[in-house]
């Protein structure tokens, strides 16, 4: 377990990277740091490894105050985002380089290099150097490193991101079922959205150095806390329209809902994702549909984004393949029940 | 694409513009190097009749210079002056300074680097007079510092002295030279060593030596020559007392200028010239090796 109690790390300057967080991972958990570049995340990461120092609060590993622990000894692993391999040894030396620190006799560690080697699928490669190793598979040499040496947690600085967009997704495949099979708990950064939600068990959405958000997937998905989160998730960005809520009643941009118990009334920004709504180009009997025209249609390959203009305000919807309607047209949006969300002063406060 | 510079140049604008500065070496440096090696077959003098009509005597400088016992202690003398002021003192003090000031921002740095460059940019005769103020037996600094009166530190240490200043005067050089070469060490590799555990020798030897492993040895090929060659250490001890700290470059001077035989200081010359060119040979099939080594 990874529990961090107060963190707070100031750059000179005056610059709070990181500002008194609270945290506990849990063990065997596989946990994403998400957030925007700049939001402390990365520095966070580094100093769980001990390689920044906390100006204060406290990091427990497995139980262990390892706070003023140099990171050598916290017995962590750390896989940088540009791999670190270094250049002058092979491969086999590259994995064993941690157990050679370690004075592990040279049969012993060229053995677990191998076996280490040998379930990260590369027993081919053992006697190459990293410069005649593609992309993909100096991504799994620096993970055998990583894995040859045993640590309490794996820390993984942006693992996916120096990978082209096709063998991220199988880098990706392949990550999750190493972390389930080895069961280490792992503590990944990635900027992200999509990495996070298909990678981790839980994921910390991270501004400013503080946590946003806190949650599984699923959670921080469909429920975003604040309006940052609702538009930094989803590989479409979530509607986010202002409406009023009176008398029971909620208008936003044409479309009137009744006002589900316990919401606020006043001002409120409405917030309803792409995905969550239908298309339809016959005029609803109902008020509670958003009327438009279709001013953009994209393609997104099994489905279309359909952009239409509202009154005052833009929205988006994903339609089914062969469900677009032409650009120009009339049409109604309809949003599923229960899937909207009600914001005010950048905070959740409620569902419609 | 070099087909059309060279097309657009034109082989006779490009001799012209090369041509001046190809005069200027050939006047300057060729000259003189083969003037040298006719020079060293002479028994031209300074002064007297061999100066007027100076006669080629063939091999003779050259096995009377291997043969003398003189020579032989100041190319001993050389060789520690090199070894201790170049290799393990310029070298070894200037990535010493460059690793520790590597990470650092602000005044000490700018104070440390600005300090170690003065050494190096003043003017040689200004600094050997205010060595020699330091190292003074009289009036000295370093002997009212130590509160020891009347040590002669020129007289009784002279070797040592002069390898001293030549590491306080040269170092600058090494330190810049390793100062840049560390910014080319990726800090993710010392990262990795660090959070594997290695000790600060550890990540020198696993990650930082084989960074920089070009760079030292274009740096110990620099200074290797430039202290084989330097003459500044005459102004501190003129090769005293009794020839203890008499370098090769000093010899050559005392000998040609001093004693007047130009013939035999010549042939002593193209002996130096020699050693420079197996070290620098020497140098230079390490860094090719080492080329090889590395793929892709």
């Amino acid at each position: 377990m990874i529990a961090l109690r107060g963190l707070t790390k100031e750059f000179p300057g005056g610059v709070r990277a990181v500002d008194s967080l609270d945290l506990e991972i849990g063990d065997g958990e596989f946990f994403a740091l998400l957030g925007p570049s700049g939001c402390g995340k990365t520095t966070l990461l580094r100093t769980i490894a001990g390689l920044e120092t906390p100006t204060s609060g406290r990091i427990e590993i497995g139980g262990v105050d390892v706070t003023g622990t140099p990171p050598g000894r916290r017995d962590v692993a750390m896989v940088f985002q540009d791999y670190a391999l270094f250049p002058h040894m092979d491969v086999t030396a590259n994995i064993a380089y941690p157990l050679r620190i370690r004075k592990v006799p040279r049969a012993g560690r060229e053995a677990k290099a191998a076996e280490t080697a040998s379930r990260l699928s590369l027993s081919e490669l053992l006697d190459r150097r990293p410069g005649q190793l593609s992309g993909g598979q100096q991504q799994r040499v620096a993970l055998a490193r990583a894995v040859a040496c045993h640590p309490k947690a794996f820390l993984f600085d942006e693992p996916l991101s120096n990978l082209d967009a096709r063998l991220r997704l199988e880098a990706r495949t392949f990550l999750k079922r190493l972390q389930r099979e080895l069961a280490v708990t792992t503590v990944f950064v990635t900027h992200d959205q999509s990495e996070a939600l298909a990678l981790a068990d839980r994921i910390a959405v991270m501004s400013a150095g503080r946590i946003t958000q806190l949650g599984t997937p699923s959670e921080v998905f469909r429920r975003p806390a604040t309006t940052f989160v609702a538009s930094f998730i989803g590989s479409t960005p979530m509607n986010l329209l202002p409406g009023v809520a009176k008398d029971g009643v909620l208008r936003v941009a044409g479309a009137e809902f009744p006002l589900p118990d316990g919401a606020p009334e006043g001002e409120v920004l409405y917030g309803l994702r792409p995905e969550y709504a239908d298309l339809t180009t016959r005029e609803p009997g109902e008020k509670g549909a958003f009327p438009g025209k279709v001013a953009v249609v994209e393609n997104l390959g099994t489905a279309h984004l359909v952009t239409l203009e509202c009154t005052d305000h833009l929205l988006q919807v994903v339609v089914p393949e062969g469900a677009e309607p032409p650009p120009g047209t009339a049409a109604w949006a309809v949003p599923r029940p229960g899937r909207a969300l009600l914001y005010r002063d950048d905070t959740l406060v409620g569902g419609a | 694409m070099a087909r059309a510079e060279s097309g657009t140049l034109g082989r006779r604008p490009a001799v012209g513009f090369v041509l001046p500065a190809l005069v200027l070496i050939g006047v300057f440096l060729v000259f003189p190097a083969l003037w040298t090696v006719y020079l060293g077959l002479t028994d031209y003098r300074l002064t007297g009749l061999a100066a007027a009509d100076p006669q080629v005597v063939g091999a003779a400088n050259y096995a009377e210079a291997l043969g003398d016992e003189r020579f032989r202690t100041s190319l001993w003398l050389t060789v520690q002056f090199v070894l201790g002021s170049a290799v393990l003192g310029q070298a070894v003090l200037g990535f010493a300074i460059a690793w520790a000031l590597r990470d650092r921002r602000g005044p000490l740095k700018s104070l440390t680097e600005g300090l170690v460059l003065l050494a190096w940019i003043l003017p040689s005769s200004v600094v050997a007079f205010l060595w020699i103020a330091l190292l003074d037996r009289d009036g000295g600094t370093l002997n009212a510092i130590l509160h020891t009166p009347g040590f002669a530190w020129l007289l009784d240490h002279p070797m040592a002295s002069i390898i001293v200043f030549n590491v306080w005067r040269g170092t600058a050089f090494s330190m810049m030279l390793y100062g840049a070469a560390l910014e080319n060490v990726p800090p993710s590799h010392l990262e990795t060593a660090r959070l594997a555990g290695a000790s600060t020798l550890q990540q020198l030897r696993d990650v930082v030596l084989p960074h920089i492993k070009g760079h030292v040895l274009t740096n110990l090929l620099l200074i290797t020559l430039w202290t084989f060659n330097d003459f500044t250490a005459f102004q501190l001890t003129a090769g005293g007392p009794e020839g203890r700290s008499e370098i090769l470059p000093v010899y050559i001077y005392n000998v040609a200028m001093s004693g007047g035989r130009l013939g035999f200081g010549a042939a002593v010359s193209f002996l130096v010239l020699v050693v420079n060119l197996v070290l620098a040979f020497g140098y230079l099939r390490l860094l090719r090796s080492r080329g090889e080594v590395r793929p892709s």
